[in-house]
């Protein structure tokens, strides 16, 4: 488990302090997928540095496993970070090494025999599905590829922890949902904490199991991704599920419309026309006053803020319809709720 | 004048000189350029590597009056000219080989004007290094002398392959001006002849042998640099 308890980071600049965290608290549980989603400058990458001290927080504590990271000597550091190891937004590959020396830097650092340590090299690539790549060069590979390379050599020492800075933000939507689908296969099959350091909604829904929202070096709300994101109670929890701004997108057409919000987490969604099939089969017809919905792959992610007249009857009927598909959340909201 | 140059007379007290003293001279240069240069880097590399490293917040911080010391001492001997500063290691030329002139007393001189020099070249190459590779190299462990000899330097490789060629033809360059105290090589035969003498077609023969060695130099080093550079396509 990683416990993050009172983190406070501030900067000194010729313009004077910057606080960059301010009293952070968070819990993560082993095996976790854990999101920290934030506007840029709100702190995650100080965050997560903090993790690993790579930046050294002003006060607070970082526990991991019930070892105390700011406690230990330099010695110790290193070899603590063999466990917590990183992947970055700009890959960080060594251009004049080729793919499996760079799986295998890791190793060399720990002393490990060339032999053992290329055989484990091998391995991962095979994890990563980029065995042919062997012997080619970081410049010779596409991004998404990149990044495979850098997990394989993140995942290299057999870590406890993976931390993900902005893992998938240099990358195209398809190629980040690929390198997503891989990090929720790395944890589900080897049992590896993933903390994602993201400003990209969607990359939080397709693969997070519980999220943290950062807002100017704070965590304004925390839990579960569907029922943060189904109810954001924080305004910038709901900056970021609705980033056109919910309120303006709205039009309410008569006085007795509801609204509910659906929420689409990765649902098999497209190619069902979802809400006319609402209307054919139970005679419910729901108006989109907002929508902001994206498909990656086969699965929908994003939100919907339908309106349904008709009384008690129709919302019911409506939030029974939709939620029989898998990955859907639908909860009814009031109008200042939104 | 130009008659009197390539008058059958002094073509061929050219051709004399050049057919019997020439193939020493050029071996000569060539030895102590490489030699020198080897030095050089030996001495500049550290020092080069530490500029960067030993900075405040560098991986190797050290103290701040020592990296000031360092600083100085570089642009110190940095500016002394070459002339000047063959002069002035002349005891520490007669400490370490026993005399101070002959070519291998050239090596001195040349060492100390070249570790400056090739420090500097070093430092700027090492700069060159992607920070967030360094911070990566950290994120997994690696300690400060790790990640001097498995991130800076090789991610640097191809840049210090170039600089260091600019540094050899620099050295070719300075080891032709020890031919004043007596170092050897083309240098001396075109101080010798051209300059005392007044064979200018001996000099002129000199001074086209020392522009093609820069060439030959400059060719391979710069060769080497690109084919070892892993980061360019389609190779």
């Amino acid at each position: 488990m990683i416990e993050i308890k009172n983190l406070t980071k501030t900067f000194t600049t010729a313009d004077g302090t910057v606080e960059a965290l301010k009293n952070v608290s968070l819990k993560i549980e082993d095996g976790d997928i854990y999101g920290i989603i934030g506007m840029s400058g709100a702190g995650k990458s100080t965050l997560v540095r903090c993790i690993n001290m790579l930046e050294r927080p002003n006060s607070g504590s970082v526990i991991i496993d019930g070892c105390d990271m700011g406690l230990l000597t330099q010695k110790q550091l290193r070899r603590e970070r063999r466990k917590i190891t990183m992947i970055f937004q700009g890959f960080n590959l060594l251009m004049q090494r080729n793919c499996l020396s760079n799986i295998c830097f890791p190793l060399e650092l720990d002393g490990i025999k060339r032999a053992d340590a290329r055989a484990r090299a091998y391995e991962l690539l095979d994890i990563v599905g980029l065995s042919d790549k062997a012997k080619a060069y970081p410049a010779q590979l596409s991004g998404g590829q990149q990044q495979r390379i850098a997990i394989a050599r993140a995942l290299a020492t057999n870590p406890k922890v993976l931390l993900c800075d902005e893992a998938t933000s240099a990358l195209d939507p398809t190629t980040t949902h690929s390198v997503l689908e891989l990090i929720g296969d790395i944890n589900r099959k080897l049992g590896i904490t993933v903390i994602i350091i993201t400003h990209q909604m969607s990359v939080v829904e397709s693969v997070c199991k519980h999220v943290a929202i950062l807002d100017d070096g704070r965590i304004v709300e925390s839990g579960e991704v569907g029922e943060v994101f189904a109810h954001p109670k924080s305004a910038a929890a709901r900056r970021l599920v609705f980033p056109e701004g919910e309120g303006s997108a709205v039009v309410v057409n008569s006085s007795d419309e509801r609204f509910i919000r659906v929420v689409f987490n990765g649902a098999h969604a497209t190619g069902t026309p979802l809400i006319a099939r609402m209307a054919v089969e139970e005679g419910i017809e729901a108006s989109i006053a907002y929508a902001s919905t994206k498909s990656i792959g086969e699965k929908a992610y994003g939100s919907m803020l339908l309106g349904i007249t008709g009384g008690e009857d129709n919302v019911r009927g409506a939030i029974q319809y939709l939620q029989k598909t898998p990955d859907i959340f639908v909860q009814e909201v009031t109008l200042n709720d939104r | 004048m130009i008659d009197k140059l390539f008058s059958s007379e002094t073509v061929a007290e050219a051709w004399q000189v050049i057919s019997t003293q020439f193939p020493q001279a050029i071996w000569e240069t060539v030895y102590v350029t490489i030699l020198a240069t080897a030095f050089s880097v030996i001495i500049g590399l550290p020092l080069g590597v530490l500029l960067v490293a030993g900075e405040k917040g560098g991986v190797l911080p050290l103290p701040s009056w020592l990296m000031h010391v360092l600083n100085v001492v570089i642009n110190l001997l940095r500016s002394v000219p070459f002339l000047i500063l063959m002069v002035l290691v002349f005891p520490l030329t007669r400490l370490i080989v026993g005399t101070v002139v002959g070519t291998v007393a050239s090596i001195v001189p040349l060492v100390i004007a070249g570790f400056p020099f090739v420090s500097r070249l070093v430092e700027s190459s090492i700069r060159e290094v992607n920070p967030n590779i360094i911070e990566m190299a950290q994120s997994m462990g690696a300690s400060p002398f790790q990640i001097i000899v498995k991130v800076m330097i090789p991610e640097s490789f191809p840049s210090l392959l170039s600089n260091i060629t600019i540094a050899i033809t620099t050295i070719l360059g300075y080891s032709a001006m020890s031919g004043i105290i007596g170092g050897g090589g083309l240098g001396k035969i075109a101080m010798n002849y051209g300059y005392y003498r007044y064979k200018y077609l001996i000099m002129i023969a000199a001074v086209i042998l020392l522009i093609i060695l820069v060439q030959v130099f400059q060719s391979i080093g710069t060769r080497a640099a690109v084919r070892s550079d892993k980061r360019l396509k389609n190779k």
